[in-house]
């Protein structure tokens, strides 16, 4: 009696009925791939865990190359609670990532890019770059040797680039080298730039999904695909996933937490076997394998290109998948699909191994 | 010999030489200009009929023109006749080589050091080559097992070309010198470690051997560093003599001044006085010096202890004591270490208390050289020392396992509740699509 009166209390000043009543129209797909729905949802999951554990490792933490590392260590070592806050915060960007990823690859098998969802594929892909970029710039903040040189190895292939390179590198690092100011302007990206602009794609994304509804995937015949209630069905196999996920970055803090390392001297030479986030590793052991010389071009900007136009090719993908829009099974590019997924972990193996 | 004093435009002296490529073809005057200019460059130089005559001469007499110019004497602007005598702006042999005007011609070896000397120890010659240069070679040369031997009329006794050379003289600090600290040992042993050259010294000739097993030899010749300490160091170079019994402490305490200082002040000092014996040496040799262990110490076999102290007396006991206090630190930090890398697999954060091991472990290097007090007491105040930072270190790695422990307590509860919870919202799901009629 007591809920019912606060619920029509509420209702009468926010409107809550008209949502409970389109939360109750609201209808997911059910197929034999819906388990892959979920890694959208998982992907949120772990963002908001990120920038919960972020703001609270911001209470301590110092963006200066002085102050970095040891803030770090103070966290992890004296602040309670805090070496759990930073384990989480760590495997949480990197399940993260792999949440996302297995998220795009299972758009793409699923062709749930085609008309009308093409900015949804757009936007979601943007959200990758970002999702990346947290990665690379937050990689740097503890300011440890291996996150010193993986980062100057990484804004080295950014300079690379041709034409805007040189510059991209300098406004990376705040100058030709990787210094102090750094780590002022990765903290800026980190915990600034890359959050708000994450956000704004984010409503984006999520708004695109809400106009045109989940994807139903192709289905010859024209048959009507099963559906479910979003609410409360799916929203309950969601928030199974979300525990799911939980107890995974849980295990994983608790189990593994993020080593520190030693802090980042500018002058000592590079450790061996240096090497980029695992994420990075296929196109940086591609890059490694590329002769330095190809007839008269340089070796890594032609890989970069190479890595460059495959990018955008696979961004623009409900452009020139013709076949797909129009309901047609697309065997080749489905085989596509599974090689380059074959291509990414063997040469991320072969990278964290060689 | 008339030859010699022919002119050098006429050409050396001996058969007619064949004509050069190009003989009696148009290129003649060309290569005749090519011939010329060079010379007439040359001409601009000081004439040196030594270099001209001994350059168109064979063997032994050619060398020395062969290797000059690699001597740090000709970059200087000096040349034969600074050393030899003679008049080298003529091609008259009688007179350029006239002794009666100066000429020495190859320097008597008992003469040498004197020779090197005139310039050597003559601080406004040298000063205006090197103004940092020394000067006191000669002198020191002087109080040396070698010039005193040469002095007594043994020619074998070596000189100044015997470890510098001879007309390819470098500077010491040139690889190629034989005297740079990475070649002198070998620059010594060409005489030394030479069981014919040394017949008739009484000394022994295993020297250059025993030294390339030391811990001396490991530090110059494998870790490249060139302070390391060679024959020079101890024995000096230009005074080279052995260093005598009472001197001992003091060569090792060159670089080993903590050593030397507790070892001054300790009760050896006037045992080893009083005995005659050698100091430092007396336990770890001289040209052999292995790197120190503690096996060196105490009372069980292996240990130079026993070699003088017996069971019963002070000295037995205070070895024994010594050693097992230093061990009982050194097993103490072992048991600290393993504690922190069980910690470090578990993925603990124990960097601070491997920063007080390492306080721990300057310990134990300072337990060992107080060993050179010969003191108990004083070993015991580093290892006091020592075994509580141990201790310490211990404890810091018994939390971290502690908080590892917690931490998967919590983890497991933590996963109970999550594995409720979804269990309950497979429930709550199932019923929902029962209620709904969905598969």
């Amino acid at each position: 009696m007591m809920i019912r009166r606060v619920w029509n209390w509420v209702d009468d000043r926010a409107g809550l009925s008209a949502i409970h009543a389109f939360l109750q129209h609201k209808a997911v797909p059910v197929h034999s791939s819906t388990l892959w729905y979920y890694f959208g949802g998982i992907t949120l999951f772990l963002f908001v865990i990120q920038v919960l554990t972020g703001v609270l490792l911001l209470l301590y933490y110092r963006p200066t190359p002085n102050e970095a590392f040891e803030s770090v260590q103070f966290i992890v070592t004296r602040v309670e609670f805090g070496w759990l806050v930073r384990s989480i915060h760590s495997w949480s960007a990197n399940l993260m990532v792999l949440a996302a990823l297995i998220h795009m690859f299972s758009v793409f098998f699923l062709r749930s890019y085609r008309q009308p969802r093409e900015l949804t594929w757009f936007s979601g892909m943007f959200l990758l770059f970002l999702t990346l970029m947290f990665g690379f710039s937050g990689y740097l903040l503890p300011w440890n040797t291996l996150a010193y040189f993986a980062t100057k190895v990484g804004t080295d292939m950014a300079g690379a680039v041709p034409v805007i390179g040189g510059f991209v590198r300098r406004f990376l690092r705040g100058g030709e080298e990787v210094t102090g100011a750094t780590l002022t302007r990765f903290f800026g990206f980190h915990v600034a730039v890359l959050p708000g602009l994450t956000t704004i794609l984010l409503l984006i994304h999520l708004a695109l999904v809400q106009k045109w509804g989940m994807s139903s995937p192709q289905r010859g015949g024209g048959k009507p695909v099963p559906t479910m209630p979003f609410f409360p069905n799916f929203v309950l196999r969601e928030m199974m996933a979300w525990y799911g996920a939980l107890a995974v970055l849980g295990s994983l803090a608790a189990l593994f937490p993020w080593e520190l390392g030693a802090k980042a001297d500018p002058f000592i030479s590079a450790p061996a076997g240096i090497r980029p986030e695992w994420y990075f590793l296929a196109v940086f052991y591609t890059l490694k394998l590329i002769p330095s010389k190809i007839a008269i071009f340089d070796g890594e900007v032609l890989g970069i290109l190479f890595f460059g136009l495959c990018a955008a090719a696979w961004m623009l993908i409900p452009f020139w998948d013709r076949r797909s829009a129009e309901e047609e099974r697309h065997r080749l590019l489905t085989g596509a699909g599974v090689f380059i997924i074959a291509y990414l972990v063997v040469f991320s193996a072969l990278g964290y191994w060689r | 010999m008339t030859s010699l004093s022919a002119p050098m435009w006429g050409g050396p002296p001996g058969p007619r030489r064949a004509p050069w490529p190009g003989h009696r073809s148009g290129l003649q005057p060309f290569v005749a200009l090519l011939l010329t200019l060079p010379a007439l460059l040359l001409a601009q130089s000081p004439k040196n009929s030594c270099v001209e005559c001994h350059a168109a001469l064979d063997g032994a007499q050619a060398k020395p023109t062969q290797l000059f110019d690699r001597d740090i004497h000709k970059k200087a602007g000096l040349s034969c006749q600074d050393c030899h005598g003679g008049d080298p702006s003529t091609d008259d042999m009688q007179a350029s080589m006239n002794r009666a005007r100066g000429f020495l011609g190859k320097i008597d070896r008992r003469s040498i050091p004197a020779r090197c000397g005139r310039c050597h120890s003559d601080a406004a010659i040298i000063h205006r080559f090197k103004p940092q240069q020394r000067v006191d070679q000669l002198a020191q040369y002087q109080t040396s097992v070698h010039a005193k031997r040469l002095a007594s009329g043994d020619l074998r006794a070596a000189t100044c070309i015997d470890c510098h050379s001879v007309h390819d003289i470098r500077e010491a600090r040139d690889a190629e010198s034989p005297v740079h600290p990475l070649r002198l040992p070998e620059t010594c042993a060409r005489c030394h470690a030479d069981a014919a050259h040394m017949k008739g010294y009484t000394i022994p000739t295993d020297q250059f051997d025993k030294y390339r097993r030391s811990v001396h030899w490991e530090a110059l010749a494998q870790r490249g560093d060139l302070s390391a300490p060679s024959c020079a160091t101890c024995h000096g170079s230009h005074g080279a003599a052995p260093p005598g019994v009472a001197s001992v402490s003091h060569v090792c305490g060159t670089c080993h001044v903590v050593f030397e200082n507790l070892f001054a002040k300790s009760p050896h000092k006037k045992a080893f006085d009083d005995a005659g014996l050698g100091a430092c040496v007396v336990c770890h040799s001289n040209h052999e010096v292995a790197k120190p262990t503690l096996a060196l110490v105490g009372v069980e076999s292996g240990a130079v202890c026993v070699n003088c102290h017996t069971p019963g007396d002070k000295g037995f006991a205070a070895a024994g004591r010594m050693r097992s206090r230093i061990e009982e630190l050194a097993a103490s930090l072992r048991s600290s270490d393993e504690m922190l890398q069980r910690a470090e697999r578990s993925g603990m954060e124990v960097s601070e208390a491997r920063l007080d091991l390492a306080t721990g472990n300057e310990s134990l290097i300072k337990a060992k050289v107080d060993l050179h007090s010969f003191d108990p007491a004083v070993v015991d105040a580093s290892v006091t020392k020592g075994l509580t930072t141990a201790q310490a270190v211990h404890r810091a790695g018994e939390r971290a396992l502690s908080e590892r422990d917690y931490r998967r307590r919590g983890l497991a509860l933590s996963l109970v509740t999550i594995a409720v919870t979804m269990a309950g919202l497979w429930l709550a799901a199932r019923e929902v699509e029962r209620r709904r009629g969905l598969p």
